[in-house]
């Protein structure tokens, strides 16, 4: 069967409201009869829970963290677009669109960019009114900043905490929809498969991790909200428990996997400082306003970044890109910052790092301070004192965490920096309502693929997440839900549930019984580098074959020699990591096929086949205008499916930063 | 930075479940350094453990960049340990030295049960902030955003009181184990914007209503609360909760 992305007919801007318009209704006496599962509950979980439940339909939400404030949305630092053209700087919601298909390298679809940017207005309105503290002016109206890849300031923010004033903001309209008894919260939860009736998804399989048991939910639709999967790599931003087994567990019954090859590696986090270092941390890349970045010339320096002298600093985005200079996109920073320290520039212990340095902002700022004062006289010293202040007042919390992580002073040495696994712009494949591939399953937030193409925009996925929860899926539900409202509830008792409960039991067991010599943790780091080494920043067909078969090689070590301490009927972190870390090896082998067969690049997917003369990304929409889908077919089996992209509105043409 | 190694003696509580009495156990790690966190001391730990074939300890994480509230370890007889301002996963190794005996607990609350080890079940905190916790404000109702213009220092100091990532620390450092801290957090933000003034008297009542059903004990006045918060959440919240409670109790008729 063809994949149908059911586009809805007519100009592009138009679309969403025709839709809106048109689309099946179900009247409030049915929709408490419809119950709606919503795993996870980061942004497009908590919204999408909060939001169903406030239109009546009966709603269970599961997370496997203690409290559903806990997602990884929580984590967001820099902010949320929305097209609001509050700062009279010529946004609109066209620009926004345009904006975000062009940053996603032409790998996104339209018609999806243009209704995220159109509902972009509503979601600053929403979290206002649920009382969310953005950043003010002092007359009292909201403030903005701007992100790469714009021209216009349309980036609202909370300090450094977007994501978590966001996220607290749906979690308290969660939780006043449980004291309602609208929504029940399954806290500590993990699903662990989803449950078909007749070709439908009909419930979930969950576990519940304080006490080991199974348990059995049922639901007239199921929402998967469950995140991206860059802890394929081991080491990346993302929290510990950040999982794709979820979506991959849809996937293996029959929902397609798009793009899994597209990944956000982020330019500036915080380096790995040695082989015990379980996770990474990103700096803002509002730090680039301020920051420039460089390495020495001379490889292998061994002096102190503060004894180099200017003339023997390589500002290699400033040379390499004049126009941009260090806020040129993402993807193109991070490759940029391999690539010197592969060639023997790096620097710090590992000489996997480049500098960060706002000496030369502080100096600035001192001098403006001073001017504003009045002193024209002042000492260098008292310059760098009053420029430290303004610094401080932008980025300190930034800077303080940096401290405390690496026991540097930033103002007082550049940072280290280097790049990191942040985002994924793959996930489950989803129509135009966000249903996957199988009936009544649905993929909301970074668990889906739809919005960023091939590299998303700084401050774009807290947009997406609010967007499919507060104000898509609260409609397109409907269209699917209309036909059901004569199907009564099934019991758990029904064979599909025995039958699902029975192979996550048998897994379960499995894993179990392997009783290995190594632990779970060791294979994960294993994948982990075979992901970063050879499906990361750079490919190419040959090591990627490689990393196809080092994985396969894995994978299979992993089920005859994996270690699992404890039992199943209790908390046992072990074990659920184990899970995770099985669906996380087989995902990193569809990656690498992914990666492999897509012989171009485009936005965060570097093949080095397809570049420039000068070392640039060549992208090549005459072959690979598609978005791809893969389908499960068996063990290390999948057939592709391709989704034509059709650009109307936005001309695809090379990216160029120079 | 200088960079180092260290040998420790850990003395961790263990605790099978919630109805099991629990107790120390006492660790050796060696060849720690300087630089893993906290909790990367840990990982060590229990890697070793299992090889070992013992059981690894149990304890709460996810973020490990200090925001999403989850980790939640007693080290030394400090909520989240020595640091000022600073949650568990953000402690780093460097705090100690070659030699030390480090002595990790769960948070000790009567309304946080154990879970298992260092792992606490802080549910009460969910059920307060549905106690009311909230703007009752459904989807599709707002204004556009600036259409209500706000002051930015009160915009500010709502920011202040909004930065509470719910780990329950103060509830640990309090003998009393009060939860006032955390509970005027959130009816200090909303009381502060415009927006919270329509529920701003029964949410103070009903939150504290919950807050006392959960068995969390009075405040104590000794601000160990604030002392030991990560995010610096300030006990004026509090002197701003017993106000906003002593006005709503005298103007509601009951």
């Amino acid at each position: 069967m063809a994949l149908n992305s059911k586009i809805p007919a007519g100009p592009m801007n138009e679309k969403w409201n025709d839709y809106k318009g048109h689309v099946k209704l179900v009247n409030p006496a049915n929709k408490r009869k419809l119950e709606i599962i919503v795993v996870g509950t980061g942004l497009a979980g908590a919204s999408a829970a909060a939001s169903l439940g406030e239109m009546g339909y009966k709603v269970k939400a599961f997370c496997f963290q203690d409290s559903p404030r806990r997602a990884h949305s929580i984590a967001a630092q820099g902010g949320i677009n929305a097209a609001k053209n509050y700062q009279n700087d010529g946004d609109s919601v066209f620009r926004l669109f345009y904006d975000t298909v062009k940053g996603g390298d032409y790998r996104a679809r339209e018609a999806n960019v243009h209704r995220l940017a159109e509902v972009s207005s509503s979601i600053i309105d929403q979290c206002v009114a649920q009382g969310v503290p953005f950043a003010r002016e002092y007359g009292g109206l909201l403030s903005n900043r701007s992100f790469g890849g714009t021209q216009v300031q349309r980036t609202f923010y909370a300090a450094g905490q977007t994501g978590q004033q966001l996220l607290l903001g749906a979690y308290s309209a969660l939780e006043r929809q449980v004291a309602l008894g609208n929504v029940t919260q399954y806290s500590r939860h993990e699903m662990l498969d989803v449950v078909k009736v007749d070709d439908k998804a009909r419930g979930i399989i969950a576990r519940n991790l304080v006490t080991g048991e199974l348990e059995r939910h049922f639901g007239h639709a199921v929402l998967l909200c469950t995140g991206g999967y860059g802890n394929v790599f081991y080491l990346s931003t993302n929290a510990m428990g950040s999982n794709v087994t979820a979506a991959w567990k849809a996937h293996k019954l029959g929902a397609h996997f798009a793009n899994p090859c597209f990944t956000q590696i982020h330019p500036t986090c915080i380096p790995v400082s040695g082989d015990h270092q379980s996770k990474l941390t990103l700096m803002s890349e509002s730090l680039r306003n301020d920051g420039r970045i460089w390495v020495p010339q001379q490889k292998n320096e061994t002096r102190k970044a503060v004894d180099i002298p200017e003339e023997e600093r390589d500002y290699y985005l400033e040379r390499r890109y004049p126009a941009f200079g260090n806020l040129v996109p993402r993807d193109v920073a991070s490759r940029a910052a391999k690539e010197r320290c592969d060639d023997g520039y790096g620097v710090g212990t590992t000489k996997m790092a480049v500098y960060l340095d706002f000496s030369d902002s502080i100096i600035r700022y001192g001098k403006i301070e001073a001017g504003k004062q009045g002193n024209v006289n002042a000492s260098e010293a008292e310059i760098i004192e009053l420029g430290k202040d303004v610094v401080k007042e932008k980025y300190g919390n930034l800077f303080e965490m940096y401290d405390k992580i690496t026991g540097e002073n930033p103002y007082e040495t550049p940072m280290r920096i280097y790049p990191a696994v942040h985002y994924t712009m793959g996930g489950l494949w989803v129509d135009y309502e966000l249903q996957t591939s199988i009936k009544g399953l649905y993929a909301l937030g970074e668990a889906n693929f739809s919005d960023h193409g091939a590299n998303r925009l700084g401050a774009s996925a807290l947009m997406q997440g609010l967007a499919d929860g507060y104000f898509v899926i609260p409609y397109t539900l409907g269209s699917y839900l209309a036909d059901d409202i004569a199907t009564k509830s099934i019991s758990t008792d029904h064979p599909a549930f025995v039958e699902a409960e029975k192979k996550v039991s048998d897994r379960i067991n499995t894993l179990m019984n392997i009783k290995g010599t190594k632990t779970v943790e060791s294979f994960h780091k294993r994948l982990g580098k075979i992901i970063w080494d050879k499906c990361g920043m750079s490919r190419n067909a040959k090591v990627l074959q490689e990393a196809i078969e080092e994985v396969q090689a894995l994978k299979k070590e992993f089920w005859s020699d994996v270690r699992i301490p404890g039992a199943i009927n209790e908390m046992n972190p072990e074990l659920d990591k184990a899970g995770r870390v099985a669906d996380f090896i087989e995902l990193g082998e569809l990656m690498c096929k992914d990666a492999l067969d897509r012989n171009e690049s485009c936005g965060g997917h570097f093949r080095e086949e397809s570049q420039t003369e000068d070392g640039e990304a060549k992208r090549d929409d005459e072959n690979y205008n598609y978005v791809a889908a893969w389908k499960y077919v068996g063990e290390s089996n999948w057939e592709l499916e391709k989704e034509e992209l059709n650009f109307e509105i936005v001309k695809p043409s090379q990216r160029s930063y120079k | 930075m200088e960079h180092y190694n260290m040998n420790l003696t850990l003395k961790v509580w263990k605790q099978k479940n919630t109805n099991a009495s629990g107790s120390f156990e006492i660790y050796q790690v060696k060849d720690i350094s300087s630089e893993m966190s906290f909790l990367e001391m840990f990982d060590v730990l229990n890697e070793q453990l299992i090889l070992e074939g013992k059981e690894p300890i149990a304890f709460d994480h996810d973020c490990r960049e200090g925001i999403c509230g989850m980790c939640s370890m007693y080290i030394n007889g400090r909520a989240h340990g020595p640091w000022e301002k600073n949650t568990t996963c953000q402690l780093h190794m460097r705090a100690f030295k070659d030699g030390d005996t480090i002595v990790v607990e769960p948070w000790r609350s009567k309304a946080f049960p154990v879970i298992k080890d260092l792992m606490v079940n802080r549910s009460a905190f969910d059920r307060i902030i549905q106690a009311g916790g909230y703007i009752s404000v459904n989807t599709g109702n707002a204004q556009d955003a600036n259409a209500l213009p706000i002051d930015k220092k009160n915009a500010d100091d709502a920011f202040m009181a909004a930065a509470c990532i719910g780990c329950g620390a103060c509830v640990a450092a309090c003998k009393n184990s009060s939860a006032m801290l955390f509970v005027s957090a959130k009816v200090s933000q909303l009381a502060l914007l415009p927006q919270g003034q329509p529920e701003r008297e029964s949410r103070v009542l009903n939150m504290v209503a919950q807050m006392d059903k959960e068995a969390f004990g009075n405040c104590t006045n000794t601000y160990a609360c604030e002392a030991e918060c990560p995010k610096g959440i300030s006990v004026s919240n509090i002197a701003r909760l017993n106000r906003e409670y002593l006005s709503a109790s005298l103007s509601t008729e009951e």
